[in-house]
C-alpha cells in the first residue's frame, strides 16, 4: 500500500472530488463500468437514438479497459487500464449524460478537460501495464453488455483498493 | 544445407511468447524498484508497477492486459531449409495466445480474428546455416505513438535528435513510461519504422557499436529525461530507460527517422535454431 493515500468510495460524493487535488495518490472501492473503442462508440449511438444504454451513465464510473480472458475459477484476467485519449471523442456526451468518473491512463482533450471542470466530473490515471496488480484489486466481475465484442465488452467490476492518481477535475 | 523442423520452431517459440507475456524485463522491474529523487507520486506509481510485475510472475498472470499484436524478427540463412516456417510462426502464435488477449482485428469492419493472427514477420536474409526468431510483443498503447520523419540531410543529427525528442514529448505520457525509445535512422520509410523497432530487443543498458550512434543515444537519453515527463507520466527523470538506435545507409536526397515507443512492459526475446 502507498502511505498517505486517500479511500473513496465510488461513486464520489462532489464534497469528496472538491477535497481532492490532482497528483493524490487514491484508492478506489466500489463499482466501475469497463468501456473502450468499440463500446463507446455503441453507447453513442444508443444516446443518439435515444436508445436505452447497457448501464446508467448517471453517476457511473467508466474503466477504460480490456482485460485478458479470465482462466477458470479467476474473476477476471489481467485488467490494466488503456489509453484513455481514444476515448476522447465520445467523452463529452457521455459526462452531459451523468458520467462522473472516467479512470484510464494517458492524456485527454481540451474538450474533455472543459466537460469534465465544467461538470464537477473526475478523471483518475490508473497506472499503465499495471494489469495483474489490478487484478488483483476486482472482487466480483459481471458480463452487462456486448459480450460480442470479446475483450471490449462491458463489464461490471467490483473494485476493492484500485489505486489511482487524480488526474483532471 | 540444415534443416529445421516446423513442429520445433512451433513448439519453441510458443513457450518463448508465453514466457514474454507473463514475465517482462526483469532489469526494468529492478531499475523501478531502485529509483530515487522522482515526485513522490511517480515513486509511488514505480512502486507499484515493480509490484505488478511480481505479482504476475509469481501468479502466472499477464503482466498487461493489452498482451499486443506478436511481432517477429527472423533472421534466415541462406543455408537454412525449413518447410513450413510461416505456417509454424502463426501456430505458435496462435497456441501461446490461446488464454491470452485476442486483440488483433480488421482494420475497416473491426472484426475480431479470434486467435491473435496474423502476427507481423519481419524477415532479415543473412549468409549461413543461421536461423534465429525473435519475438516482441507490441501493445497498441505504445505502438500508436510511433512517428516517422522524412528530414533532408541538411537537419543532420541536430534535426535527428529535434525530431526524437518531438515524438516522446508528443507521445510519451499515452506510451506508458518509463520507455525504451527506439530509433530506426536511414534507409528507405519502411526502414527507418521496422529499425526502430528492431531496436527495442537490444538488451536493456547496451550501446549500439558505433561510437557517433552511441553518442547520440546518451544525448537523447538525457534529452528525453529532461522533459519532466517521469513514470506513469506523473513527472520527475526518469521517462525513458534506454535510447536504442539503429541505422542504415540512406539515399543522398533522404533522411528518415523513425522513433518507436516501448512501454515499461518490455516483452521480448529470441530463440536459435
Amino acid at each position: 500500500m502507498i502511505e498517505n493515500a486517500k479511500h473513496i468510495d465510488l461513486p464520489p460524493t462532489p464534497a469528496d472530488i472538491k477535497n481532492l487535488n490532482v497528483g493524490d495518490v487514491v484508492y478506489l472501492n466500489g463499482t466501475v463500468y469497463t468501456a473502450r473503442d468499440q463500446a463507446h462508440k455503441r453507447m453513442a449511438l444508443a444516446i443518439e437514438h435515444n436508445e436505452a444504454l447497457p448501464f446508467d451513465l448517471d453517476g457511473a464510473a467508466i474503466y477504460y479497459c480490456g482485460p485478458t480472458p479470465a482462466r477458470d475459477g479467476e474473476i477476471i484476467g489481467s485488467c490494466g487500464p488503456t489509453t484513455s485519449g481514444r476515448m476522447d471523442a465520445y467523452t463529452p456526451l457521455f459526462i452531459e449524460n451523468g458520467l462522473k468518473v472516467m479512470i484510464g491512463k494517458g492524456v485527454r482533450s481540451d474538450e474533455v478537460i472543459t466537460a469534465i471542470k465544467a461538470r464537477g466530473a473526475v478523471y483518475f490515471s490508473a497506472i499503465g501495464g499495471a494489469a495483474a496488480l489490478y487484478k488483483s484489486c476486482v472482487v466480483k466481475a459481471e458480463p452487462v453488455a456486448y459480450p460480442d465484442l470479446g475483450c471490449e465488452a462491458v463489464l461490471r467490476l467490483t473494485v476493492k483498493d484500485f489505486p489511482a492518481v487524480v488526474s483532471i477535475k | 544445407m540444415k534443416t529445421i523442423s516446423a513442429s520445433e520452431i512451433r513448439r519453441r517459440l510458443t513457450a518463448l511468447i508465453k514466457t514474454c507475456l507473463v514475465v517482462p524485463d526483469r532489469e526494468v522491474t529492478k531499475k523501478l524498484s531502485s529509483l530515487v529523487g522522482d515526485t513522490p507520486a511517480a515513486l509511488a506509481a514505480a512502486k507499484l508497477i515493480a509490484e505488478n510485475n511480481v505479482i504476475a510472475e509469481t501468479t502466472n498472470a499477464f503482466c498487461c492486459q493489452d498482451t499486443g499484436q506478436a511481432v517477429f524478427f527472423v533472421k534466415l540463412g541462406d543455408g537454412v531449409f525449413c518447410d513450413g516456417l510461416r505456417e509454424a510462426i502463426e501456430l505458435a502464435t496462435r497456441d501461446a495466445y490461446a488464454d491470452a488477449r485476442k486483440s488483433v482485428a480488421d482494420p475497416l469492419t473491426r472484426l475480431n480474428s479470434g486467435d491473435n493472427t496474423p502476427p507481423i514477420i519481419e524477415t532479415e536474409l543473412v549468409k549461413g546455416d543461421v536461423l534465429e526468431i525473435s519475438f516482441l510483443a507490441k501493445g497498441a498503447g505504445s505502438e500508436n505513438m510511433t512517428k516517422l520523419y522524412m528530414l533532408t540531410p541538411a537537419d543532420g543529427r541536430d534535426g535527428i535528435i529535434r525530431s526524437v525528442v518531438a515524438a516522446v514529448e508528443a507521445g510519451g505520457r499515452n506510451a506508458c513510461p518509463p520507455l525504451v525509445v527506439g530509433v530506426g535512422i536511414g534507409g528507405v520509410s519502411e526502414t527507418a519504422c521496422a529499425l526502430a523497432k528492431k531496436a527495442l530487443l537490444r538488451p536493456l543498458g547496451a550501446h549500439n557499436e558505433r561510437e557517433d550512434v552511441k553518442s547520440l543515444e546518451i544525448e537523447l537519453l538525457k534529452r528525453i529525461n529532461a522533459l519532466g515527463i517521469g513514470v506513469a507520466a506523473l513527472g520527475g527523470k526518469t521517462t525513458a530507460l534506454a535510447v536504442n538506435a539503429e541505422v542504415c545507409p540512406t539515399h543522398i536526397g533522404m533522411l528518415p527517422v523513425a522513433v518507436n515507443l516501448q512501454c515499461h512492459s518490455v516483452r521480448h526475446g529470441t530463440v536459435k535454431f
